[in-house]
């Protein structure tokens, strides 16, 4: 890795920072969520549902767009704040997490949707509370769900590059992230190192795929 | 003896459950009706599953739900054993974390039934370290039986547990259903619309229809009533009754019973003398003379009977409802009345030509 320089290197870092934090805050605010999508009978679920993908068909520009403005000194995150999160880490986090939802959200929610009510009740009638019964037996008949959600919210943050650029900018160290980075270096012409870290994204995405496979693959969930 | 009192008024789009059950907590209690009278939600009412708006159910001195209090336990806080028609079993755990997983999540104070007694019951010890989707569906069941069992519980509501096997299974798992009964005295709510099954395992029944509970009584006696005969499927049973083994007489091939002071001869059973079989007898295998026959006869069932009510079915054949210690109902001709002059308070003998035991039932 001898091309990557210093400042490749925090890159990598605030990616890999940025990618965690994303997944983290996800699976928090989005289990409920897809929990919710997965069983309601409500009239919202179809809006609901089409905001939350809204991001797959958006270009990355707009929704940068308005998640700047939202977050600017005037914006109403940015007021709740007190201060601008533009051209934050903070800001990233944020502007990830709406970026990357659907790519979370969609897995658990058809996993939650397969496992169905049945083993719940099943949970229910042997003395297990809402919480046991969700955290013994849904998690794990949803474990397939959960690991695709993580891998595909982590990997899609990671190469996140039109929402990191409007919100972010590109400040070293700060919000410079690996994507940005080598639009950086192919702009210097340093297309060496732009290989380098392009490479690198590749064999890590592939290497991170081919570990969810073989793992899914070697510790298989019946779902009777 | 404690009871278990729930009344029910739940609609749903195409169908509307209004019920009032009074039982007695002991013993096998079959909801039967056929398919779409409302039997599975009304256990799942009882269960607390679905929450009529309006519902009360007290289950011996305890309240598990009254809503003019807002009150409706949730399922995990009734001590219920639960059985749904499918086994529900935990996929990512083998069977005996299955078995414990309810077990656990009781306080050890209340844990009167052992694993090894469950084991033992339902004849899972071979099973133990398998994963799930290694099990029959048989086998399923009996471990998702067991895992109710193990909590435990005070009632145990069965949903149709056999109702996914095919009828060697069945068989096989009836028994044990009996057992657990009988051993663990727990008293069991038992849905189902296979008559055979209720004929075999139930002491009582709620016959259901179209939501409504149409009679509630005991099995023998609601099953010869004249009234709900000819319901359900029921229509050719003549009796149902419990005997205890008095004798085997080998040389002949048969086996003695006694209930009531009267006997009955069955083909030869490898029953234990002293234990109480359930026979069932057919209306049309019984027949009716009015003095005991002063010359010999090859009949070997000859019962003492007292005519309780008749009630014409067609115009060839009336149903003749007897009085022999138990209610039995005889299928006869017309003409056979009117021959004999049969009323009610007559007393008459009955010849049985054939006797059921449970067993035979389901073949």
């Amino acid at each position: 890795m001898g091309v990557l320089t210093d400042l490749d290197l925090s890159a990598l870092w605030v990616s890999v920072r940025l990618a965690t934090m994303t997944v983290i805050v996800l699976l928090i605010v989005g289990t409920p969520l897809a929990w919710w999508l997965a069983h309601t009978r409500s009239r919202l679920r179809p809006i609901i549902e089409s905001t939350v993908a809204l991001p797959i068909v958006l270009p990355p520009t707009v929704l940068g767009f308005y998640i700047l403005v939202a977050l600017g000194p005037y914006g109403p995150l940015g007021r709740l704040a007190d201060l601008s999160l533009a051209f934050t880490f903070t800001g990233l986090v944020i502007a990830s997490v709406f970026y990357s939802m659907p790519f979370v959200i969609q897995p658990l929610q058809s996993a939650f949707e397969a496992a169905g009510k049945a083993p719940l009740e099943a949970a229910w009638s042997l003395r297990a509370s809402k919480w046991d019964a969700f955290l013994t037996v849904i998690s794990p008949i949803a474990l397939r769900g959960y690991i695709s959600a993580i891998v595909l919210g982590f990997a899609h943050t990671m190469g996140e590059f039109g929402v990191v650029l409007m919100v972010g900018g590109s400040i070293p160290g700060q919000t410079r992230v690996l994507s940005t980075t080598i639009f950086e270096h192919v702009e210097a012409m340093e297309y060496a190192q732009a290989h380098a870290i392009s490479a690198f994204m590749l064999v890590f995405s592939f290497l991170v795929l081919l570990a969810v496979y073989i793992t899914n693959r070697r510790f298989p969930i019946h779902v009777s | 003896m404690s009871r278990l009192l729930a009344r029910f008024d739940v609609r749903f789009p195409a169908f509307h459950l209004d019920v009032d059950v009074d039982v007695p907590m002991s013993g096998i209690t079959a909801i039967f009706g056929p398919s779409g009278s409302g039997k599975t939600t009304l256990l799942r009412c009882l269960a607390g599953l679905e929450r009529a708006p309006h519902g009360i159910m007290q289950f011996g001195d305890d309240v598990w739900q009254d809503e003019k209090n807002d009150l409706c336990l949730p399922l995990f806080k009734r001590p219920v054993g639960y059985v749904f028609q499918e086994p529900r079993l935990f996929p990512h755990y083998n069977v005996r974390a299955n078995l414990l997983y309810g077990y656990k999540r009781i306080p050890s104070e209340e844990r009167r039934i052992t694993i090894e007694q469950v084991v033992d019951i339902l004849g899972i010890g071979h099973l133990l370290e398998r994963r799930i989707h290694k099990l029959s569906g048989g086998e399923q069941q009996r471990v998702a039986i067991g895992r109710a069992l193990l909590t435990s519980p005070k009632l145990l509501l069965l949903d149709e547990p056999l109702a996914s096997l095919d009828i060697q299974r069945k068989q096989e798992l009836l028994p044990f259903i009996r057992r657990l009964h009988e051993e663990l005295r727990i008293p069991v709510m038992y849905v189902s619309h296979a008559i055979a099954e209720i004929l075999q395992l139930a002491d009582r029944v709620v016959l259901l229809k179209e939501g409504k509970v149409i009679a509630s009584g005991a099995l023998n006696e609601l099953f010869t009533s004249l009234q709900f005969r000819g319901h359900f499927g029921a229509h050719r049973i003549g009796a149902i009754l419990e005997a205890r083994v008095a004798a085997h007489e080998a040389q002949y091939g048969l086996t003695q019973l006694e209930f009531n002071g009267q006997q009955l001869f069955v083909p030869l059973q490898s029953v234990t003398v002293g234990q109480v079989v359930r026979v069932h007898i057919l209306s049309s295998d019984v027949s009716l003379v009015l003095e005991k026959a002063i010359a010999p006869t090859s009949v070997l069932n000859i019962l003492e009977a007292t005519i309780v009510e008749i009630r014409e079915m067609d115009q060839a054949s009336v149903d003749v409802l007897l009085d022999i210690g138990v209610p039995l109902v005889a299928s006869i001709t017309r003409k056979s009345l009117v021959t004999l002059g049969l009323k009610p308070g007559q007393r008459v003998f009955a010849h049985i030509k054939t006797v059921a035991l449970n067993e035979e039932l389901m073949a």
